[in-house]
């Protein structure tokens, strides 16, 4: 599993970068991508909707089942991968890259986000 | 404390293993999930052939001058009839009618006969026929362990196979299944399967399985034979309209509820024709004739949202019937389901039905099963 070094990562298995102007971007780790099998239907929040950090945005369809998707920060969404809604299986073959969800205007980061250790540590025990 | 059954692994563990599978707990039992995309192992069963691991599915072995009364006796079906080499899909009801597993019964002899549960029924349906065998000049022989068991199903199935053995491949007809070798191992080779495709089911010795598989993943390779997990297994079987236990069949329904009256076979000729659940199947019967409850029926969508098992079917705001089972089919490209719906909305073509999904009506079309017949 790659969990690049630069990311934080939430408990509910989604990556965020940060930026230096203050807008993240989201995506569900290749652990999260892996266990959900083939994503055949993303559905996300829209631009200029609110989220909240641990609360669900939207969802995620694989073949075997459906999973919600958390806003790992708090703040207002201005953009989202129209690529991935159009061609889900970006998710698959590249959760980090071009599968990547939506954009986040974060006003501060949640303290429990994970540095890529912590993470790999916390999703092998899943 | 008594500690949890240990989860048990196939003879083929180690392969799936080296070939990255994803495994999942599946009726206690380890399984591969899927190796890559499950999307792909469908397509390549459809298209060309895939290879799965089934060791989990239970055996169950009957002998003796009298194996064929006791099944005639236990199963619904009219199994002293079956002829030696051939098979049948058939289901093993309680006193109540309702389904206790359903099950393939293949003839292997005159006084032998090879009894496949499925794994999360398997103890059940050996209690049942040891409990159903008093009287019966019959053995019951747990067989669990003694095979493993390696499917290999889609187009280029019995052109992968011919390369492994000198039996007559062409020869044996869909739900048959002779003994035989394949890859210098002897084999019980059926022409059986739960993808919708033709293909094999080989049943071998544990012992035997890493060598089976191995070789038919060689003589598999030109034609792009796919390693298969359970995931995409369930996905053919949905296509194919083919019911799963604990989803389509229960105990609380009987084989007339499931749209599968015509297995129950009450002109048998052993043992006067009495069998265990005759009475109540009898009513079942009539009342699937005269006032059907629900039915089981296809849904298809036109849609991305996906239904799954247990979601309300609803029509004109109130609702009519239940998903059993649900996923985004790989061959149409849209969202299918098993549902089974009250008689009124049940035709295919019914107008105004929709299912439930987590609070939004999303509309359905109803249409006969299967949703994929091959050519």
């Amino acid at each position: 599993m790659s969990n690049p070094q630069q990311l934080r990562y939430s408990k509910e298995h989604e990556w965020l970068s940060a930026a230096d102007d203050g807008v993240a971007t989201v995506g569900i780790t290749e652990h999260a991508a892996n266990a959900l099998g083939d994503v055949v239907f993303v559905q996300l929040p829209e631009v200029g909707d609110t989220v909240t950090a641990g609360e669900t945005c939207g969802e995620l369809e694989s073949t075997k089942s459906v999973s919600d998707l958390y806003s790992p920060a708090s703040g207002e969404i201005t953009e989202i991968n129209q690529d991935v809604v159009d061609d889900p299986a970006l998710v698959n073959s590249a959760p980090l890259e071009g599968g990547w969800l939506f954009k986040v205007k974060v006003d501060a980061l949640p303290d429990d986000l994970l540095s890529a250790d912590e993470y790999a540590a916390f999703a092998s025990g899943n | 404390m008594t500690e949890p059954p240990a989860i048990r692994k196939t003879a083929l563990d180690a392969t799936h293993r080296a070939l990255g599978a994803t495994m999942t707990d599946f009726a206690g039992w380890d399984m591969p999930l899927r190796y890559g995309s499950e999307r792909e192992e469908h397509l390549a069963v459809r298209s060309t052939a895939g290879l799965f691991d089934l060791s989990h599915m239970g055996e169950i072995t009957l002998t003796g001058p009298q194996a064929a009364e006791l099944l005639d006796h236990a199963l619904v079906g009219n199994l002293s009839k079956l002829a030696v080499g051939r098979a049948r899909y058939t289901m093993i009801c309680d006193a109540d009618g309702g389904i206790l597993d359903d099950l393939i019964v293949y003839r292997l002899d005159d006084q032998e006969y090879l009894v496949v549960a499925n794994a999360s029924n398997a103890q059940t349906v050996l209690d049942a026929l040891v409990a159903r065998q008093d009287g019966f000049g019959a053995e019951v022989r747990d067989d669990r362990d003694s095979y493993a068991l390696i499917a290999v199903q889609g187009p280029a199935a019995a052109g992968i196979l011919k390369q492994l053995t000198g039996f007559d491949v062409d020869g044996l007809r869909y739900y048959a299944g002779e003994r035989d070798m394949v890859a210098g191992k002897s084999a019980l080779i059926a022409r059986t399967g739960y993808t919708g495709e033709d293909g094999f089911e080989l049943f071998v010795s544990p012992g035997d399985a890493v060598a089976v598989w191995e070789a038919l993943t060689e003589a598999g390779r030109e034609a792009g034979l796919t390693p298969c997990g359970l995931s995409c297994r369930d996905t053919l079987r949905l296509e194919a309209g083919m019911p799963l236990y604990g989803h389509e069949l229960s105990t609380a329904l009987t084989p007339f509820d499931a749209g599968l009256g015509r297995i129950v076979k009450f002109e048998k000729t052993a043992n006067e024709g009495r069998f265990v659940g005759r009475d109540a199947l009898a009513a079942a019967a009539e009342k699937a004739a005269t006032a059907p409850p629900r039915k089981l029926v296809g849904l298809v969508s036109e849609g991305r949202r996906v239904p799954r098992a247990g979601y309300p079917v609803v029509a004109g705001g109130a609702v009519v019937g239940e998903v059993t089972s649900g996923a985004p089919s790989p061959t149409l490209g849209k969202p299918i389901a098993m549902a089974y719906v009250d008689a009124a909305h049940a035709e295919p073509g019914t107008e105004g039905v929709a299912v439930d999904i987590r609070g939004s009506h999303e509309p359905y079309e109803v249409v006969a099963l299967p949703f994929y017949k091959r050519a």
